[in-house]
């Protein structure tokens, strides 16, 4: 299952933010992993839309019998990030200090993977695995 | 949609803010506070959270900031309602609300207001005795 929400205002992270929630919910995570996978959306989405001009969120579920596997792709067509490993430090912002999203989705995420071109864009790659066992 | 600013009574604002807030309302949100504090000539604001069932690094930042400009002002702040997995998410991020007071609930955190601005009061008063002594 995929679903893909267009991400132009600030109306739509919320809408994304919503739909991966609504995800986390049908596959038996907790609040905890619900509020985690939200939250990381929340960060990324607000990223495309402030400094990639907006872009789209593409929620995927990629479960399979042994795990629960929740892969989310936040993509814009902006200016592209020119120093990601200056991007991924904490506290650092190329506008007036609001861009912390990405440090802290990468610690909220099970795997983290960001490319980005300079003036063709950026696509964030987060992903969430629970094995079944650990769901009740 | 605007975060409502409630006045409790003469020295007390209260401001719930609701679910789906978005980062402008977050923004507005600030500047209204601190014009209605000065307006009011409020003494504390309690702000509730538990509407929210995320506070990401951007609303994190509003909070405290917010909390730091009323303190500024000479007002006293305290955030009440954070839901467990709000706090869980903003200590893995590295974030956290550490220089603001905080209670568990609406009525925990009144309490605890009363008993901050009791305690500006009685410096206050203290201040004037000293004054009137000299």
């Amino acid at each position: 299952m995929t679903r893909r929400i267009s991400v132009q205002t600030q109306a739509d992270v919320i809408r994304a933010r919503l739909a991966a929630r609504d995800l986390a919910i049908q596959l038996g995570l907790g609040p905890m992993d619900q509020t985690r996978i939200a939250t990381a959306v929340s960060e990324l989405g607000r990223n495309a839309l402030q400094y990639g001009g907006g872009g789209a969120c593409i929620i995927r579920d990629e479960s399979d019998e042994r795990a629960v596997r929740i892969e989310i792709e936040v993509v814009d067509e902006g200016p592209g990030i020119a120093d990601i490993e200056k991007a991924m430090r904490d506290g650092y912002s190329s506008n007036g200090g609001l861009s912390e999203g990405l440090p802290g989705s990468k610690r909220l995420a099970d795997a983290f993977d960001l490319e980005s071109r300079t003036g063709e864009g950026t696509c964030v790659r987060i992903g969430f695995v629970r094995r079944r066992w650990s769901l009740r | 949609m605007k975060v409502p600013i409630l006045r409790l009574n003469r020295d007390v604002l209260i401001v719930p803010i609701h679910a789906d807030v978005t980062d402008e309302d977050v923004l507005m949100f600030q500047t209204d506070l601190t014009e209605g504090l000065a307006r009011n000539e409020a003494r504390g604001v309690v702000i509730d959270v538990s509407a929210l069932d995320v506070v990401d690094s951007f609303m994190a930042r509003v909070l405290n900031d917010t909390a730091r400009m009323l303190g500024l002002m000479g007002a006293r702040v305290v955030i009440c309602g954070v839901q467990p997995p709000v706090a869980l998410t903003l200590v893995e991020m590295g974030r956290n609300l550490s220089t603001i007071a905080t209670a568990f609930n609406l009525e925990l955190a009144l309490e605890r207001l009363t008993g901050l601005m009791a305690q500006d009061e009685s410096l206050a008063a203290q201040g004037r005795e000293r004054d009137a002594a000299h």
